[in-house]
């Protein structure tokens, strides 16, 4: 027997699930898709510029990968993910996973766009008494299906309701937000191991790849490249896209549901400060809040026309 | 002369003679198919260690709720999380100088932050690991795991305690970390031993001070307390089977009875069960507490009884550290 045969027979027996799907499911996930995608512009910009005002007011956090990612979380909110704002606990929702959890403005700003609460407490973030905590804490809003702060941890906990919803033939899918720069954490390739041998179909990771972390560019503190062949190696199906392209990350989302054999990592290009052009690529503005004349600077950056991908 | 063990803890007869020796994992092994047949909701993981943590017991009959990760204690912390917050039971198993010895941060936010039930099984801790050495000897595990919002601690005195224990940790629906130990300890306590977390069981009566024990030490306790009352001192024994939340009223009510107290723990001196009722009785009723157990040190090699001797953590190494503070009470 060819050597990849065999370690596929050695590996864990779990057929694929999709054909014997767990109907009991309760309704609910009645929040609309938005198919435009004109309108799904507008809502990231709207995004960026709540994402903006966050920082600004809370005087701290992080703001490149923010705003980097403004395009990846309005795609998985108003178009690819099963969920209800209403209901956030409906147990037939999609889970979304954040594992970099310092990115939360970005996740607590897309998150009231939907509806899940009022978009003045955006202005909250990190002040005393919010539900809007520095890193997202599970329990204080609904809705947030994890706590995180210390990177490399997120891939795991997306892994266990993977694992769950894959033996409890749940049609539910994990989508699990990680870093480039988090991959440095040993736990990640752990989590990754674990992925390919109960070969979770059901698991779709979407790194952030804006080649930056605190300390520099990710290519020269710690080395990470060939990032896709390494996953490929895991045994991964690898998609790379254009991460501010949003055509591409809905179409590479479709995509991820169909590969329903082993765990899936889009490898989502992205601009760290993506449209607003003064903290575009930049380093320094990974972990600092826009001040006063910045702030205005960066929503007069915002409020141009936003360019527009169109189909592709 | 009467016996001053307590008839209400139902302890086997004869304590100097118990019926067998058995390590107090098996006991954690039993408890988890026990309550797998009972509860569908029950998940079960370790980490390359099935068989020595006793959950391949487990593994056995119900795969569909194992999770075999490899030697990987940090991701299992965090997919035993996931599995949690999916609405399951998750214990998590490996020896405790890993979980939660290496994945301490992963326990902490992952675990306790997330406020999901996992319970962690550290096993081979202590000195009784024996000859693999101080890198496999787990001696700091209760003072990382108590500091941790959430989080309940136990350490079982015997298999019986320790399946006990595992039964009512499925119940918290919040974190917990029970520790056992590898070697065949005597079995002592019974099915009709109470246990409840929270609440210290008082094995022995005593005037002239007071031990309390956790783990393998409570056993050998009872039996320095048999004969510390033959040369004239009367001590009664303690079973803080649960260093959080530790039992307040307990380490009062024995403080203000005896005036001594001794914590006896297979664990370092500073962070376990001695440091616990450090805190409660300068807060609560200042007395006179000797602690004993490791000295800020790492061990050796060596066999398990050997060991114990070696470290006076024997009846008559506890029997020497009980006149030392007697005596100094008397001055």
């Amino acid at each position: 027997m060819p050597f990849e045969k065999l370690m596929v027979k050695l590996m864990d027996g779990d057929k694929p699930t999709q054909t014997l799907l767990d109907s009991s499911l309760p309704a609910g996930g009645a929040f609309p898709k938005v198919a435009d995608l004109r309108k799904l512009y507008l809502i990231s910009n709207n995004i960026r510029q709540s994402v903006v005002q966050m920082l600004h007011h809370a005087k701290s956090g992080h703001s490149a990968g923010s705003i980097g990612l403004a395009d990846i979380f309005t795609a998985l909110y108003f178009n690819v993910m099963n969920h209800d704002p209403k209901n956030p606990e409906w147990p037939g929702r999609d889970r979304l996973v954040l594992s970099n959890g310092h990115v939360c403005p970005v996740l607590y700003a897309a998150m009231a766009e939907a509806g899940y609460l009022p978009k003045d407490e955006l202005l909250t973030l990190r002040k005393l008494g919010s539900r809007l905590q520095g890193h997202p804490h599970k329990g204080t809003l609904p809705g947030i299906e994890n706590s995180s702060g210390p990177l490399g941890q997120g891939l795991s906990l997306a892994v266990g309701m993977a694992i769950v919803g894959k033996r409890e033939r749940k049609s539910w899918k994990v989508y699990c937000v990680c870093s480039d720069g988090e991959h440095n954490e040993g736990q990640v390739w752990e989590a990754a191991l674990l992925a390919a041998k109960y070969k979770l179909g059901n698991l779709i990771a979407i790194m952030d790849r804006n080649n930056i972390q605190i300390d520099g560019f990710t290519e020269e503190v710690l080395p990470l490249e060939p990032l896709a062949e390494k996953y490929r190696a895991f045994g991964w199906h690898v998609i790379e896209i254009d991460g501010h392209n949003i055509g591409q990350l809905i179409r590479a989302c479709e995509e991820s549901k169909k590969v329903i054999d082993r765990p899936v990592m889009i490898v989502a290009h992205t601009i760290p400060g993506k449209d607003v052009s003064f903290m575009e690529f930049l380093v320094e503005w990974h972990g600092k809040p826009p001040g006063d004349k910045e702030f205005d600077q960066a929503l007069a950056s915002l409020g141009q026309e936003r360019k527009f991908y169109g189909e592709d | 002369m009467a016996s001053k063990i307590n008839p209400e803890m139902y302890l086997v007869e004869d304590i100097a003679s118990p019926p067998a020796k058995k390590p107090s994992r098996d006991g954690f092994g039993k408890a988890l198919v026990e309550l797998g047949e009972q509860n569908p909701n029950i998940w079960v993981m370790t980490a390359d260690v099935s068989e020595s943590t006793r959950t391949h017991w487990f593994a056995e009959k119900f795969p569909e709720r194992f999770i075999q990760v490899g030697v990987s204690e940090q991701n299992m912390a965090g997919v035993a999380a996931g599995i949690a917050s999916c609405g399951k039971t998750v214990f998590i198993s490996a020896y405790g100088v890993f979980s939660p010895g290496r994945n301490w941060d992963q326990v902490r936010v992952s675990i306790c932050y997330n406020d999901v039930p996992v319970h962690l099984h550290g096993s081979h801790t202590g000195v009784t690991v024996g000859p693999d050495g101080a890198s496999h000897q787990a001696l700091e595990d209760i003072a990382i795991t108590r500091v941790l919002p959430n989080m309940t601690v136990i350490v079982p005195s015997d298999l019986e305690e320790a399946r006990k224990a595992t039964l009512e940790a499925s119940k918290l629906g919040h974190p917990s970390y029970m520790r056992t130990a590898r070697e065949k300890m005597p079995l002592f306590t019974t099915i009709g031993t109470p246990f409840k977390i929270g609440e210290a069981n008082p094995l022995r009566e005593g005037d002239d001070m007071a031990i309390f024990a956790c783990g393998s030490q409570v056993y050998e306790s009872l039996l320095a307390a048999e004969a510390l009352e033959k040369e004239g001192i009367s001590c009664a024994v303690v079973n803080f089977h649960t260093i959080k939340p530790i039992d307040r009223a307990s380490v009062v009510y024995w403080a203000k009875k005896t005036g001594l107290i001794m914590s006896v723990e297979e664990h370092q001196v500073h962070g376990g069960l001695g440091s616990a009722i450090a805190e409660i009785l300068s807060e609560e009723y200042p007395c006179h507490l000797i602690r004993h157990g490791i000295y800020d040190q790492f061990c050796q090699s060596g066999e398990p009884l050997e060991l114990l001797k070696e470290y006076s953590l024997d009846a008559n190494g506890i029997i020497r550290y009980a006149k030392s503070a007697f005596s100094k009470k008397k001055r």
